[in-house]
């Protein structure tokens, strides 16, 4: 042990938000790799679920481009909604959230962290599919453009409040169910701008507007929503 | 840890209730650096809800927490980034190797340590082979372990573990035991729920009715 200690690291700790949130994104990226399975099963939920449409409706390739943006932006949405219960849960079970609360790091930082990591493992890889769904319902590339647009836009939001969702849902018995009371009707803003962009687009006029709420919307939740979040985590671990 | 500053834990007129039922009230002690205190009491008192409140994850009703002479509410970050709380959850991820739990709990307290150090703390408890197997394959005390590394790598001054001593055999409750006179010698403090006697015996007690 005293060998131990010649090599101890004494150094003062160095907190702050974008540390707090590097280690929380490193860590949920290195867990959501070890275990690909989440991640997969979110994009093959919006797949399988995106493709039964075009099955189901038949080739009529004008009915299928009407409702195109629309479902896609549905099944989205719902494969968004299905990895969030995964977000804190996991954490608040064996005990991290309450390292978490109790670092250096200021709790913002590392929430953050952990919600831009759910972005990446859940609401990145629905964006860079979609244009691939997208033509089986016969988009024109510019409508495919401006869907992918809206949901890189839009999926960040549904990232952000989803977990204020499930952070006040935390602890709480048929937290599940409780959730998607929570966050679904949260969601349909987002639902009415991203695939009101790109049905726009297919009509002919500017998906500007839509895309500029969009993005507001964004940049609303960014500022607002962290602090709710770390607000309904210290209720959550009272 | 500088011996020029004497950290100073002070807890005054601490009162807890979880929904009709009071579970202290009136709690009061400090601890300096160099000191151990033991909170003690039958099983439901509300030990570890004491240590929640101290380590500021429950909200008391009433009283105050001060770590050097400042509020802990209003100084949250000059607090934790000398805190390390063990509660009855770990804090270690099924997935993650000893090695990475162990790194990243260094890492999330605003320290960092050489791969050699870690390894040598996990070498000192014993879980040199296995510190690359996920720890969902390990033992309940050989978890325990990863937290004993912790401990030994991680220089916060305050300790405040509840029962620190579950599920660890009589070499574990040794190392333990040296652990802590090595982390009081080094000007450290900690509060501790236990069952046990420790082998330096508790500076104070706090001792439930």
């Amino acid at each position: 042990m005293n060998a131990l200690l010649a090599g101890h690291a004494m150094r003062a700790p160095h907190a702050s938000f974008g540390s707090g949130f590097a280690w929380a994104f490193r860590r949920d990226i290195a867990l959501a790799w070890r275990h690909p399975g989440e991640t997969m099963l979110v994009v093959a939920f919006f797949v399988l679920v995106a493709s039964l449409f075009p099955l189901g409706i038949g080739a009529e390739s004008q009915i299928l481009a009407r409702i195109g943006p629309g479902v896609i932006w549905v099944c989205a949405l719902l494969s968004a909604f299905l990895s969030l219960p995964g977000l804190f849960a996991g954490d608040y079970a064996d005990g991290s959230l309450e390292q978490m609360t109790l670092s250096p790091h200021p709790m913002s930082g590392w929430a953050s962290g952990k919600i831009a990591a759910h972005w990446v493992s859940s609401g990145l890889p629905l964006t860079m599919l979609s244009p691939l769904i997208g033509l089986q319902y016969g988009l024109t590339l510019d409508t495919l453009g401006v869907l992918a647009a809206a949901l890189a836009i839009g999926t960040p939001v549904l990232s952000l409040l989803g977990a204020a969702c499930t952070a006040l849902a935390l602890g709480a018995r048929g937290g599940g169910m409780l959730l998607a009371l929570l966050a679904l009707p949260l969601f349909v803003p987002v639902l009415v701008f991203g695939a009101g962009a790109a049905e726009a687009q297919a009509t002919g006029l500017s998906p500007s507007p839509h895309l500029s709420i969009l993005g507001a919307g964004l940049i609303l939740a960014v500022l607002a929503l962290p602090s709710a979040v770390c607000a309904a985590i210290r209720i959550a671990l009272d | 840890m500088s011996e020029a500053a004497r950290h100073t834990l002070r807890v005054e007129g601490l009162a807890c209730s979880r929904g009709p039922a009071t579970l202290f009230r009136d709690v009061g002690f400090s601890v300096e650096g160099g000191e151990w205190l033991a909170v003690r009491g039958p099983n439901g008192c509300g030990k570890t809800t004491l240590l929640r409140c101290v380590a500021g994850l429950t909200r008391a009703d009433r009283g105050t927490v001060s770590w050097d002479g400042s509020g802990t509410r209003d100084e949250r970050e000059a607090f934790n980034a000398e805190l390390l709380y063990a509660g009855h959850l770990a804090g270690i991820k099924d997935d993650l190797s000893a090695e990475e739990n162990l790194d990243g709990a260094l890492r999330l307290r605003g320290q960092s340590a050489a791969a050699d150090a870690i390894r040598a703390a996990l070498a000192e408890v014993g879980l040199e082979k296995r510190r690359h197997l996920p720890a969902r394959r390990l033992s309940a005390g050989q978890r325990r372990r990863i937290g004993l590394a912790r401990l030994m790598l991680d220089p916060a001054a305050c300790w405040i573990l509840d029962e620190p001593l579950t599920a660890l055999d009589d070499a574990g409750q040794a190392l333990f035991s040296r652990l802590l006179r090595r982390h009081l010698d080094l000007g450290g403090l900690a509060v501790l729920a236990t069952h046990h006697d420790l082998a330096p015996a508790p500076t104070r007690e706090w001792r439930f009715a």
